[in-house]
This record gives C-alpha cells, structure tokens and sequence, in this order.
C-alpha cells in the first residue's frame, strides 16, 4: 500500500504526530509498501530521520508560516504526484483544515477521530471515538482513503537515520488569507504545564458560582485551578488555565479532575498525569477509563466536604 | 458582509447514549436534542460581527427534528433571516451529504463568510466546514477562536495545541469553522423567543450529486473498559476522607518543598 503521511510543523520541525503517524503508516504499508511524508512547513532535512521513503516538498512554504490555503494546495499536489492508496494526517488544526478539503478534491473517503487503523481487504478499518469518547464507531472505507487519527494514536517512531529521496511540488499560490502573526502562550500568565498538582474543573460542576468554591480547595491543596474546555467557553477560567487539545498538555503528579467527562480532546492534554482522580456523576463518564481512583458522588456534596477532610489535617 | 451561520441539532452526549438494535447507531428515540454547542458560538460570533461591523445574519439549518425552533431562536438572538433547507435524506445527513446539500443554498443566498461550528459529537466521516470550502471553492480556517472586522477585510484568530494561536487577515469569502466567540454566547429573554416564534422562515431545497454514497458506521461499541478506575464508594464525606487520606500517604497533599 502506498501512504502519504502529512507532517503538522512546530517550531521548523515535524511534530510528535507526524513521527507517530509514520509509526502507522509502516505499518499500514506493510512489505513492499511505500511511505511518503509531505512536509511544507520546515526543510526536507528536518525529516532526513523519520524513517520514510520520500519527502514531498514545496520550497515556498519550507520558511513560512502555516498558511491553511497555501498547505491545502500544496497537500493537493502531493496527493497527485504520490497517487496514494491512503493519507494519514493528525486529528489536528491543520488536519481539520486541510483533511476535507482535500478529500473533497479527490474524492477520497474520510474517517474521523480514529484511534485505530487497519489495512483491510481494498479498504482501511478503522475505529474512531465519538461522542465524547463514549462509543466506538467501526467503519470500513474503501481505499483511497484519508484518515485523521487522534494524537498518540501510534507510538512515536524512533529515529532512523536515512536518505530519503527528496520530491519538490509545484502548486499556485491561493488567494484570500493571508498570515499576521502568531502568538504563544503569554509568559506573564500562570504556566500550569509546571506545576505538581492541578485541580481541574469541567461542564458538570454546573454553574460558575461553584469555582471560588473550587478555587479554595486547590490552595488548601497546594494545587493550581484548571479548567477543561466548556468552562473556559463560558468565561469561567481564563485561557491560560484550560487544559486538553485547545489549551495545554500538561503532566503534573497528582490531577483531581471534578466534573470532568473525559473526551478525547481532554485526554489528550492529561493523560500522562501521574496520579490520575475523576468525580463524576455519570458513571459511564470515560474519564473514569483514565482515572487511577474514580467516585460518582455529587461535587455540590463532595466540594465542602473534600475541604472539610483537608482542613482537618 | 453576508454571514451565513449554519445551525446543527444533536444528541445530547451528556445524556445515556444507548446503541440501537441495529448495533449501527445510537438510539435516537429518546435522547434529548441540542444546538451543537459549536455553532452556539458560531451563531453568536455571526450576531456580534453584525453588531461590530454592520453585517446581514443569516442562520441556515437542514430541515430535521428541532430545526425550525432552533431557526426562530437564532432570529431571537439577533440574526436577521432565516433559511431551512429542504432534502430528502431518510434520517440525518452526515457532513460530507450536508456540504453537498447546503453548498447551492449558501450560492443562492448571496452569502460571503459562513460560520459553523468546528465539529459535532457525531460527525466521524468528516467536519461540515472544510468539506463546505472544498465545495465552494473557498479557504476554510477551522479551531478558529474570534473573529473581528479590520480594516481590509476580516481578521480571525486559529488556534493550535499547546495554547498557540495565529492571526490571519481574511480578505475574500471564507467558511469558518468556529470553536468558541470572542463572548459567551447570550441569554435570550422568553419575550424575544415569543416574539421570534412568529418569524418568517425561508425555505430553499438542497440536493446530492448523483451517485453520492454516503459513508455508514459498520458497528458501535462501548470503549473497552480494562483500564477501569478504582472506584471510592460511600457518600461525599466519605470519599472526601478516603480521598484525603491516599493523597497524604502519597505526599500530594499540603505545602510544595
């Protein structure tokens, strides 16, 4: 099977998705098979590592920012020149912009969010986490094919030090959007990704009177105030303080997670906390599918009386 | 500025979802509906450019359960006209059947920036804004996170992982695929949803390509559930306690060293 991998680029270097999804892309080639990497956001040299057999490139984009239309032109040639049987891309800012549109163009089948992918008989199966993670859809879609899978989907490729043959494309240049600038998160702000300890609160504390509340029992914590996504949404906790996709990714040793239903999108900025505790009303809430030590009692119940246990030590 | 805010109603994922008989699709019989909380922020993004920078409104849905009141109440929260979309599709359309059924309303209509949410609980074949761009022909910007008006033209704001963003100028006709307004989006009084109750909804009808064939979920299944929590029972004080107590043990409790 030929499988054209599209690299996501920070910082002038392919990301951790792009290694990981050459992980999956050898594999789904098999013996014989062929795994091409489009890279337009760095130069070809970034990639000499990685373990494929060609890196398709346009020289115009190698030095500049991520442009969505320019990448979804210069994704479109790669897709004509390397003829692929499937392009796997990361369930990423750039895979969602540049995944349909491409598909659309050549009529490739997509699949979503997919934490698997197998090669199947002139089809690719995949399983893919919807819902807030709390089902599983399996679908089977006949090749060409073009897959975005969730970050940490695969293990990361280790290097492989290689000549891959280099492949320059041509595409013209789009019009109607142009890059201003880019921004990082702001220094002056609180850097969650630091601390030990992190409280975090999600949808299903309900109402926003309940984060001073939230806020108290974090300090006699030790522990900074985290929100998931929905929560920063509702202007209840400023940006800096979000975790998950859209936020940061952040690894501290303890995460008391309250209220929290763990979608993937929020897994994927926690998962590798080192202790792990989820209280949740749902039982089935998949945060529990993550969680080292799990209870469903009601957080207007458990707030004071969590504070209550912590005053008392 | 014409926006088009295309509305989505859908199963509410905090409910119980249960698989249906044909272990294909969830059992849509009882489980609530919603706005997709994503084009709850396109729509109110749409409304507050309108107020900003002078802009007609338009919220779009595909005719479905729930529409037509999710129609009136965009028309409530300050959109100007409404336009339901017609199809004959058994059930609901996925995304890529959506684009498809939308794109020729949206030329009719004039429309020059459409706005919708980033994503839905359900759309695993595929996000309703890029497929939308790759229709018209415009360029799409998705995870987008404000949207203001500038000088030349619009500038919107995309975001990445790791609490990265960019500022892009936007200078021609685009579909955007929002994540979250630059505002919560607003309350809307009883008064103004009566008020909105009798509002005029446009209808226009949206067609497949021929020889389109939609994608279909082979099964559903529930997330293996090996790596399962271990659960604290009790009441609140009880695993309050219980809680406390394996977090001291483990030294994650009380002052940093």
């Amino acid at each position: 099977m030929k499988v054209l991998v599209y690299a996501d680029v920070e910082a002038g270097q392919p990301a951790a998705v792009a290694r990981e999804l050459v992980t999956g892309a050898r594999a789904l080639a098999g013996p014989g098979g062929r795994v091409d990497l489009a890279l337009f956001g760095a130069d070809p040299s970034a990639a000499a590592d990685m373990g494929v057999d060609r890196i398709l490139t346009l020289p115009a984009l190698a030095a500049a920012p991520y442009d969505p239309a320019a990448h979804a032109a210069a994704l479109s040639a790669a897709i004509a020149a390397a003829g692929p049987d499937l392009v796997l891309m990361g369930y990423t800012t750039a895979g969602l912009d540049l995944g349909p549109v491409v598909a659309i163009r050549h009529d490739l089948g997509l699949v979503s969010y997919c934490q698997t992918a197998r090669a199947g008989d002139g089809a690719v199966e995949t399983e893919s986490q919807i819902y807030g993670g709390k089902l599983i859809a399996r679908a089977a879609t006949p090749l060409p094919a073009l897959l975005l899978m969730n970050v940490g989907a695969f293990a990361e490729a280790a290097p492989a030090p290689g000549q891959p043959e280099v492949v320059t494309l041509e595409a013209a240049a789009p019009q109607g959007l142009r890059f201003i600038d880019a921004t990082a998160p702001d220094p002056d702000a609180v850097d969650i990704t630091r601390a030990d300890r992190l409280l975090c609160v999600g949808r299903g504390i309900g109402e926003a009177d309940v984060i001073e509340e939230a806020q108290e029992v974090a300090g006699l914590m030790g522990a900074e105030l985290v929100g998931s996504r929905p929560v920063v949404d509702a202007g209840w906790l400023p940006k800096e303080r979000q975790v998950g996709k859209s936020g940061r990714r952040v690894k501290p040793a303890l995460y008391l997670a309250l209220g929290v239903s763990g979608a993937p999108e929020h897994i994927e900025g926690m998962g590798e906390a080192g202790l792990i505790v989820a209280v949740n009303t749902d039982a089935n809430a998949p945060i529990f599918d993550h969680a080292h030590y799990g209870a469903t009692v009601d957080l207007t119940d458990f707030l004071p009386a969590f504070r209550a246990a912590l005053e008392g030590r | 500025m014409h926006i088009a805010a295309i509305l989505r109603i859908v199963p509410d994922q905090n409910e119980e979802l249960e698989i249906d008989d044909s272990g294909a699709d969830i059992d849509r019989e009882w489980i609530g509906l919603k706005l997709n909380e994503f084009d709850d922020q396109a729509l109110e993004e749409a409304v507050l450019l309108k107020e900003a920078a002078g802009a007609r409104v338009t919220a779009v849905a595909l005719a479905g359960d729930g529409a037509e009141r999710q129609l009136q109440t965009a028309i409530a929260r300050g959109a100007d006209d409404a336009l339901l979309v017609d199809h004959d599709i058994d059930g609901i359309p996925g995304a890529r059947a959506a684009a498809h059924l939308l794109a020729g309303p949206l030329r009719d209509l004039g429309a020059d920036l459409v706005l919708t949410g980033v994503q839905t609980p359900e759309d695993v074949f595929g996000q309703l804004a890029p497929f939308l761009a790759g229709l018209l022909g415009w360029p799409t910007l998705n995870a987008v996170h404000g949207v203001s008006a500038g000088a030349g033209g619009l500038e919107v704001v995309q975001e990445y992982s790791g609490g990265r963003a960019a500022r892009f100028a936007v200078t021609g006709p685009a579909v955007l695929g929002v994540q979250t307004a630059s505002r919560p989006p607003r309350y809307v009084s009883g008064s103004k949803l009566r008020q909105a109750s009798s509002a005029t909804i446009a209808r226009a009808a949206g067609a497949l390509p021929d020889g389109f064939a939609a994608p279909r979920i082979a099964a559903l299944a529930e997330p293996a559930r090996s790596n399962r929590a271990e659960m604290l029972d009790g009441d609140a004080e009880a695993v309050a306690e219980r809680l406390a107590g394996l977090l001291a043990e483990r030294g994650l409790l009380g002052g940093r060293e």
